[in-house]
């Protein structure tokens, strides 16, 4: 097809797109609306029964509460600039609200973000913003006392155990919350930490469970890519676990399940959507609340009791209306710094940029 | 620290040195064999990929473990195939047709594995050997595990005699010091290297499906993490012997084991720094053995390789 051809197709086409208009007034607004197309780009798999899932089941969620909503999705995207081809991909096939989902996309979508002002954007934690770029994060310290209860009324050996990939500030925050959510059912309770130095190697993380077992550690969790292999692990040697990032990491662990954290990000992108296609969205950090919801305890397991279950009820409804503070002075590091002075509260949004220690009764070696 | 947690540490050092060492073991007995004649194969981390991917998809298909092993290592050996086509047949370079096989397993079982990724299986069982499992200290590291950690030591001496005992080896050595020769003496030695490519591509299948069917039970995309790697370069530091890479292979996943044996007991030593120990440990003790034995036969390099190294292969 020649150019004056293809010249001349476009502009017909525009006519017969405003005649339409015109004709039938209010008919080309919802049509716009109704089709808003969203790109979502995963680091991981999106059914890794971790982080990758909640997000896209987030995605889901939103799709199902928005009729004609588009979803483009993109898994195993690397965090280089890759990720920036890929969202202009997305913004050329029509997207206008952005899901760069994984912490080392901020930087490509920052660049995208600059060069496309119209289109909105949406990243997951994250200290910088742009005009037409937002970040979201839910509070997980709660979650983490909460969950740190159940731990402490379900250990025999009062050791508690945890993987993680490295320790990063907001990681260690959520195992000072879980400590002393334990501590505060069980003064004898004290929790051993172990650094895997990676995010994903599943036979590393498993012969960390096995280590943490030999030593007499009854109940273990983790943040790595996936629980799963933490999971099987501890039901192969018959010690109980508690998942994390997604609700449904529960078919993971079978019987040796307690619960676990999982973000349930719908109704928050759900909003997101509804705020792009009504053209009310702002350029925000949000952190969502506990009460709010955005991420919440798993399911019990067989083996957790009524009265456990109802402490943590109890728990819950003091954080959320602030009677119970987590980091509520005076706390007292391992090395016997004091961090929080009687009296005071911690700045959590402090601790979450920058911890680097552990609370009494923690041991582990960071660096 | 009293003689009591000294044991206790040195037990679960031992015990995780097998339990770890299993999957690299397999897979470096299978490079042995392969390099013994005169083939490199770089693509041993995608083979055991698609032996941890196939075991467990069959595994998760079947409900059983030892069918997904089996299925492991076809898997692991068809791909082996792969390279015998490029290598021996095309003489396509080794080292880059490889790296290559390593990459498009990488690819393929990510996309085959993907709806296998949460499933769960029954993993294989742990096993005892009455008697011999309740000796002090390295009793249950020997004699208790799943029947691959069991077999470590009795496979590694059968692969042993297969290479320096039968004439079936010494004819896989023949093609790996000079083709022409064997050629010469009536073997086939593209045939030859096939074989061993099955061979190897069986065992590395198996040291993967090891990682997905008893250690991790869980498919994960990459989940060797690199342990195809260490195991070509295992080989090589135990001079293609396959006794010497039992040692190499438990140093490793001694390393790895003690590493956080010492974080769970808060030795004070930097994870950064112990996170070295799987590497450095194996590098140092094999080079201190090489040294001590030079000049026999069974400790040189095959002379097939020093084509591929000067990359005229």
């Amino acid at each position: 097809m020649n150019r004056p051809t293809t010249l001349r197709l476009v502009a017909l086409i525009a006519a017969a797109t405003t005649a339409v208009a015109a004709i039938a007034p209010g008919f080309g607004a919802p049509a716009r609306q109704s089709s808003l197309i969203v790109g979502a780009l995963h680091v991981g798999t999106i059914n890794d029964a971790g982080y990758n899932q909640a997000m896209h089941d987030g995605l889901v969620a939103m799709q199902q509460s928005i009729p004609g909503i588009q979803l483009i999705e993109a898994e195993q995207v690397p965090e280089t600039a890759d990720a920036e081809r890929v969202m202009e991909g997305m913004i050329a096939q029509g997207a206008t609200l952005i899901f760069p989902q994984s912490f080392g996309y901020l930087d490509p979508a920052l660049n995208v973000a600059a060069r496309h002002p119209d289109v909105i954007f949406e990243h997951p934690a994250g200290y910088k913003l742009a005009p037409n770029l937002g970040t979201f994060w839910s509070d997980n310290v709660s979650l983490e006392y909460m969950m740190g209860i159940v731990a402490g009324k379900s250990t025999s050996s009062n050791k508690l155990g945890w993987i993680i990939g490295f320790p990063i500030p907001n990681i260690l925050t959520a195992i000072n919350a879980f400590h002393l959510g334990a501590r505060s059912v069980n003064p004898d309770v004290t929790t051993q930490v172990i650094v895997d130095n990676t995010w994903v190697d599943p036979a590393k993380e498993a012969e960390a469970v096995n280590v943490l077992a030999d030593n007499g550690v009854d109940v273990v969790t983790s943040i790595v890519d996936s629980p799963a292999t933490v999971l099987q692990t501890a039901e192969k040697r018959n010690i109980m676990s508690l998942g994390f990032h997604c609700l449904c990491a529960r078919s993971s662990a079978g019987s040796h399940w307690l619960t676990g954290i999982g973000f349930t990000w719908g109704p928050l992108f759900t909003k997101f959507a509804k705020d792009v296609m009504a053209g009310s969205w702002k350029s925000e950090n949000v952190i969502g609340t506990l009460g709010e919801g955005y991420a919440q305890l798993a399911d019990y397991g067989p083996s957790v009791t009524a009265d456990t279950i109802a402490l943590v009820e109890k728990s819950k409804a003091g954080l959320v209306s602030g009677d119970i503070q987590v980091f509520r002075g005076p706390i007292v590091d391992n090395t016997g710094t004091v961090r929080v002075p009687s009296g005071e509260v911690g700045d959590l949004g402090d601790f979450l940029g920058h911890a680097d220690w552990l609370v009494e009764g923690v041991t582990g070696q960071l660096h | 620290m009293t003689l009591a947690v000294i044991l206790a540490v040195a037990q679960g050092v031992l015990t995780g040195a097998f339990r770890s060492g299993t999957s690299i073991l397999y897979a470096a007995l299978g490079e042995v064999i392969v390099e013994r004649t005169g083939v490199i194969n770089l693509g041993l981390e995608g083979c055991m990929l698609v032996g941890a991917c196939s075991g467990f998809i069959a595994a998760a298909g079947t409900g059983s473990a030892y069918v997904g092993l089996v299925a492991g290592a076809i898997a692991g050996s068809a791909f082996n195939l792969l390279l015998g086509y490029m290598v021996v047949t095309r003489r396509a370079n080794q080292l880059a047709s490889g790296l290559a096989l390593q990459f498009l397993a990488l690819g393929l079982t990510a996309i085959f594995g993907a709806t296998f990724v949460q499933r769960r299986i029954d993993g294989l069982d742990t096993v005892q050997v009455p008697v011999l499992a309740d000796l002090p200290l390295a009793g249950q590291a020997i004699f208790q595990g799943d029947i691959l950690t069991l077999g470590l030591v009795p496979v590694s001496l059968v692969v042993w005699w297969l290479l320096f005992r039968t004439r079936w080896g010494l004819s896989l050595r023949t093609v790996g010091e000079s083709r022409v020769v064997a050629f010469a003496a009536g073997l086939r030695p593209e045939w030859l290297q096939y074989q061993a490519l099955m061979v190897g591509g069986l065992l590395g299948g198996i040291g993967g499906a090891h990682l997905s069917l008893s250690y991790a039970r869980v498919w994960i995309e990459g989940m060797t993490a690199g342990r195809g790697f260490i195991a070509v370069a295992l080989v090589i530091f135990a001079t293609w012997h396959p006794l010497r890479v039992i040692l190499g292979a438990l140093l490793f996943g001694g390393a790895i084991a003690l590493q956080l044996q010492l974080q769970a007991r808060n030795a004070g030593v930097s994870p950064f720094l112990l996170d070295m120990l799987p590497y450095l440990l194996p590098l140092a003790v094999l080079l201190l053995a090489r040294l001590w034995s030079r000049g026999t036969r069974q400790n040189q390099i095959p002379e097939g390789l020093f084509a591929v190294f000067e990359g005229t292969r």
